[in-house]
């Protein structure tokens, strides 16, 4: 009985959690309801996986109205993934919050603290789950208005700002989606996305359809921070508070690609959104660009959390190049590579974390010698960069490796070309950190010594799953390959 | 503007008022036009004008934050706890139709809980708000 | 149908592209929400326009009243009015504290602000 309430579950949990931690509002109870939501989360999205896995797609009706009447919940390998993405990277790190967040908030916003996280947590699961173009618009509500909150919270007056700029960004984006839905709905009728897919096609030749097309395309860009509308990313990355960054460069922009693919792949259809409308080739330039002029940025960063913010706009510019190709190859690369990335990245921000955690501080400047005064931690921050670059053995080799494969079948050279360069310069920016914490000389009166172990352990566990998913491919690159044939499917 | 007579005396007499209509705006929703959202903003009307008309600190003494933050979580929690009390009775989340021993009586009541969760989360939500603003040069 | 039978959707782009010149053009982050906000109202009537059913009664089932408009759009704009009043309330509860560290509310300024650090 209780198996076939688990898509309810999966978002009810946490959007029941927040208001308890609300009630709760101690930092020691938050943080453990928190911790133990996420825990929940994880093991709900891991049984829907083997379910997807073992029998096809999951249907689940809200309230027992059928399903284009009702809001409907549809499950199959690409949700599925993302599910496991989003509860596995929050579990990670919400452990590792704890005495990072204690150092960086004051007590009293503790409680509020927690809550914003579940209810992101609730978006962004909601988003990955529900099969309802106007739920999907109101799960990636709750999850910007709670990560502006989330971004706010960090030390540095420059934090205000920042969320700012993304809360108007954000809401634009989203408001261009609820143009789009809108417009969707004024043609066909209806929100549910498997009946929209299956009634878009007699009317996609009309104005409407193409308006509402660009409408929702532009708007899921602004949200995944698509050069050249990353402009809130990396001030939002740069000034939030350790644990978020890390939370958010690991799941939000993913949990917006793969809106992304679901809207190109599943509603509209491949042949409509990447044939008939000119967007395969408009995302290979774009996803280029962001690519190169991303990498050079971040070379001359001198904020670290700037730094690896500017690669994963970098990293965004991948993720688009692989939808251009329109091929199941690339399709799958851009699947693997949400996954990798989330890797990566949470690994890189949660090192970062511990060292600010320990030195109070992300500048270069200050790394001199953290080599030696915090070995554990810059040992995570190589092996992330290294996967970062995409070194065999890690993770990100396996995602630059498939997307370079699609690139050959396609025979676009330049793409290849760009992606050569673009690892190259991750090399640079990756250096300059290794450079001055390994061979800048050794400060002997700055502080040193790890970070807790219940920072330094979940940091350690990810970089573990960078090298770990970068020699046992058969799970991540498997559902990868499966998920990208089912969108190619059609839903 | 804690002193003049005209204003203390006209919002005396509205603020009930407002507090009626927000109850029948909630209350009526089941037949009518109404509902939750707008109810909790009429209902919260009537808050914010006794601490517009008799200070911040007046409306903070009759409802402290701390109790707001209880209600806001309670409305909340009710809406999400009629839905977990569906799937506890065997059906899927927020389907109604099991909470009565009839489908209409059920979702009759699971409606009127629900709305009556939003109602109560949208008011002290819009309280808060207005606190948060007004209040924040108060010493 | 004919030029002024769809002057509704007239107003929505008109609202829709002043509210969005005010939240690119303006340096002043007050504006900017209200263009925000201008921007959102527009998507509403947009909504609310695309429910009407001509002739249509307002959808409250009563004997007698048919054809009535569709209820879903207003529902649906309802849940957006409540996001977007918590944006704004969000939106000006970040300006808040803007001008509590910075002691302005333009964006040159601020901007200025942070350079010279």
């Amino acid at each position: 009985m209780i198996g076939a309430q688990l898509p309810a579950l999966q978002v009810v949990i946490p959007l029941l959690a927040a208001p308890l931690c609300l009630l709760l509002y101690r930092p020691f109870a938050t943080w453990l309801l928190t911790v133990v939501t996420s825990a929940a989360t994880l093991v709900i999205s891991t049984l829907l996986l083997t379910q997807v896995l073992d029998s096809g797609p999951i249907d689940y009706t809200f309230g027992g109205w059928a399903a284009p009447f009702g809001i409907a919940y549809r499950i199959d390998l690409v949700n599925a993934y993302v599910l496991l993405i989003v509860s596995a990277i929050s579990t990670v790190v919400s452990v590792f919050a704890r005495l990072s967040v204690a150092a960086e908030i004051e007590a009293s916003n503790q409680g509020i603290f927690y809550t914003a996280w579940l209810l992101c947590l609730t978006g962004l699961l909601g988003i990955a789950i529900t099969g309802d173009a106007f739920n999907l618009f109101v799960f990636l509500e709750i999850s910007s208005l709670s990560s502006y909150v989330l971004i706010a919270m960090g030390q540095d007056r420059r934090a205000l700002t920042a969320s700012y700029q993304y809360l108007i960004m954000g809401t634009i984006g989203a408001t261009f989606i609820l143009i789009g839905v809108g417009l969707l709905y004024a043609l066909t009728g209806t929100l549910n996305m498997a009946d929209l897919a299956e009634r878009l096609p007699a009317v996609a030749d009309t104005r409407t359809a193409r308006a509402g097309f660009a409408f929702l395309t532009v708007g899921i860009a602004l949200k995944i921070a698509l050069f050249p509308l990353h402009l809130w990313l990396p001030n939002a990355y740069a000034y939030a508070p350790s644990a978020v960054s890390a939370f958010l460069a690991a799941t939000a922009t993913k949990v917006a690609v793969y809106a992304l693919l679901r809207f190109l792949f599943s509603v509209f259809g491949e042949s409509f959104s990447l044939e008939t409308m000119p967007l395969a080739h408009g995302l290979a330039v774009l996803g280029s660009v962001a690519v190169l002029f991303a990498s050079l940025v971040a070379i001359f960063q001198h904020n670290i959390k700037r730094m690896l913010a500017y690669s994963s706009v970098a990293q965004i510019g991948y993720l688009t190049l692989g939808i251009s190709f329109v091929s199941e190859l690339g399709l799958s690369a851009t699947i693997l590579h949400l996954f990798n990335h989330a890797l990566m990245k949470g690994a890189l921000f949660l090192a970062l974390g511990c060292i600010a955690w320990r030195i109070g501080s992300a500048r270069l400047g200050d790394f001199q010698g953290l080599g030696y005064r915090m070995p554990w931690t810059m040992g995570v921050f190589l092996i992330g960069g290294l996967s970062l670059i995409g070194i065999p053995t890690t993770a990100g080799f396996i995602s630059k490796w498939y997307l370079v494969l699609a690139a050959l079948e396609k025979g676009w050279w330049p793409v290849l070309v760009v992606i050569v360069i673009g690892s190259l310069l991750a090399v640079v920016y990756i250096w300059r950190v290794v450079e001055i914490a390994y061979l800048g000389k050794r400060l002997e009166e700055a502080p040193s010594g790890e970070a807790p172990l219940s920072m330094l352990l979940p940091a350690c566990l990810l970089a573990l799953a960078n090298i770990y998913f970068g020699i046992h491919t058969e799970l991540s690159v498997g559902v990868a390959h499966e998920a990208a044939k089912a969108l190619f499917g059609g839903l | 503007m804690n002193d003049n007579p005209v204003l203390r005396i006209v919002a005396k007499i509205i603020i009930p008022m407002i507090l009626i209509f927000g109850l029948y705006v909630q209350f009526h929703g089941d037949f009518g036009p109404g509902g939750g959202f707008q109810a909790g903003v009429i209902f919260a009307t009537g808050f914010i004008l006794y601490g517009l008309v008799f200070g911040t600190d007046a409306l903070r003494s009759a409802i402290p934050a701390p109790i707001l933050r209880i209600v806001i979580a309670g409305g909340l929690l009710l809406y999400v706890g009629v839905g977990v009390a569906t799937l506890l009775m065997g059906s899927d989340f927020l389907a109604y139709n099991v909470l009565g021993s009839t489908p209409s009586g059920g979702q009759h009541l699971g409606i009127f809980l629900v709305e009556l969760g939003v109602g109560v989360t949208v008011s002290a939500v819009m309280i808060t708000v207005f606190l948060g603003f007004a209040g924040r040069n108060d010493p | 149908m004919s030029f002024g039978g769809l002057y509704n959707y007239w107003i929505v782009i008109l609202l829709m592209m002043t509210g969005f010149y005010v939240v690119i053009a303006s340096g002043n982050l007050v504006k900017k929400i209200i263009g925000l906000n201008l921007f959102q109202a527009s998507v509403f009537i947009l909504y609310i326009s695309v429910g009407k059913v001509a002739g249509g009664s307002a959808p409250v089932l009563q004997d007698g009243f048919e054809p009535y408009s569709n209820p879903l759009p207003h529902v649906l704009i309802l849940t957006a009015i409540v996001v977007g009043v918590a944006t704004t309330a969000l939106g000006l509860a970040l300006v808040v504290r803007i001008r509590e560290a910075y002691d302005s509310v333009e964006e040159d300024e601020i901007h200025d602000q942070d350079e010279s650090l």
